[in-house]
């Protein structure tokens, strides 16, 4: 793992005290394989930057999306990511696993 | 997330004290709960559960749907005695998450070509420990056999509240042991804390075996639940 959890928490507070609008993703429950366990953090601020993983990388650039939605409306969501899910959000886990990622913006 | 919490959270994890989020993840509602303030919260049990298991879940409590995110400290480890078992346990124990840290002040012993990635610290106890900040989410394991090294780090151990604390020796050493460390001051509660002879009774006679031993005890320690407690 590169970063630690706390740094990614770290950077949400960062980002957050420097004026930006800031995302809080977390993986909240998992089924089969799933790459990252519950619990799990990504931040995402208004310029798209991002640090942190909800998975192996396939979701992330969905979550990113949602995220600055989130940032915008301040309206939370929990957001489901799965092989059966491809058409809905068109990325999927390879590995097989289903996962629900509850995104928050940090107010 | 506020951003009070998200501080809030960051404080308690750099000070290595689990804190816990709680959010119900159909409106988003959230609080967080230090574990100092764990005693009569309204999920006391189902948190202490999560925390001794070093796990974040979905729980559901009166037909709510709560998120649990368990910020646990990373567990660590401090070995004295850079001997052979130690060579076997260091890489086991960094396998299982655990920070590791070597201390023995004998430098032929300690040396980084028979640690590889594992932090030696080649000083006795009294100098390398201080600055390790040994907590309770430290497992200590004290094995170089040699009272003048294994005990003074013993007696840092009990001052610290390390979750586990286990030291190599034969009934007969342990002992002397403990007459050793009462005359130096530790109660009758620290000295019941050490685990020894160190290691679950499985038969251990290599190196690596007893390293087995040792790291199933501090993992039985870390994850069952304590007497009298849910």
């Amino acid at each position: 793992m590169l970063e630690r959890d706390e740094d990614i928490l770290q950077a949400a507070e960062e980002w957050k005290k420097a004026g930006h609008g800031v995302a809080l993703a977390t993986v909240v429950e998992t089924w089969g394989s799933a790459p990252r366990p519950a619990g799990s953090n990504l931040v995402i601020n208004d310029e798209g930057t991002f640090l942190g993983s909800v998975s192996g990388g396939c979701v992330e650039g969905a979550v990113v999306t949602e995220a600055l939605d989130i940032i915008a409306s301040g309206q939370p969501k929990l957001l489901e990511f799965g092989v059966a899910d491809e058409t809905a959000f068109n990325v999927g886990l390879s590995c097989g696993g289903t996962i629900r990622v509850f995104v928050e913006k940090v107010a | 997330m506020n951003l009070e919490t998200l501080t809030q959270v960051n404080i308690e994890r750099a000070a290595r004290r689990p804190v816990f989020v709680v959010t119900d993840v159909s409106n988003g509602e959230q609080r967080m709960v230090k574990a100092a303030d764990l005693a009569g919260d309204p999920l006391e049990a189902e948190l202490r559960k999560q925390l001794r298991m070093g796990k974040s879940a979905m729980i559901e409590v009166g037909g709510k749907k709560l998120f649990v995110n368990v910020y646990a400290p990373v567990a660590r480890m401090v070995i004295i005695g850079a001997v052979h078992i130690s060579q076997a346990l260091a890489p086991m124990a960094r396998s299982l998450g655990y920070d590791v840290t070597v201390v023995d002040p004998r430098t032929a012993f300690a040396s980084p070509e028979r640690f590889p990635d594992v932090r030696v610290v080649a000083e006795w106890p009294d100098v390398a420990l201080p600055p390790l900040n040994v907590d309770h989410y430290t497992a200590f394991v004290a094995v170089t056999h040699d009272p003048k090294i294994d005990d003074p780090a013993l007696l840092h151990a009990f001052e610290r509240d390390c979750f586990y604390i286990g030291a190599l020796g034969s009934r007969k050493t342990h002992a002397k042991r403990l007459d050793r460390l009462k005359a130096q001051g530790a109660s009758d509660d620290n000295i019941a804390k050490i685990h020894a002879p160190i290691g679950l009774p499985i038969g251990a006679i290599s190196p690596g075996e007893v390293a087995v031993a040792i790291m199933a005890q501090i993992t039985a320690q870390l994850r069952l639940p304590k007497e009298g407690a849910s």
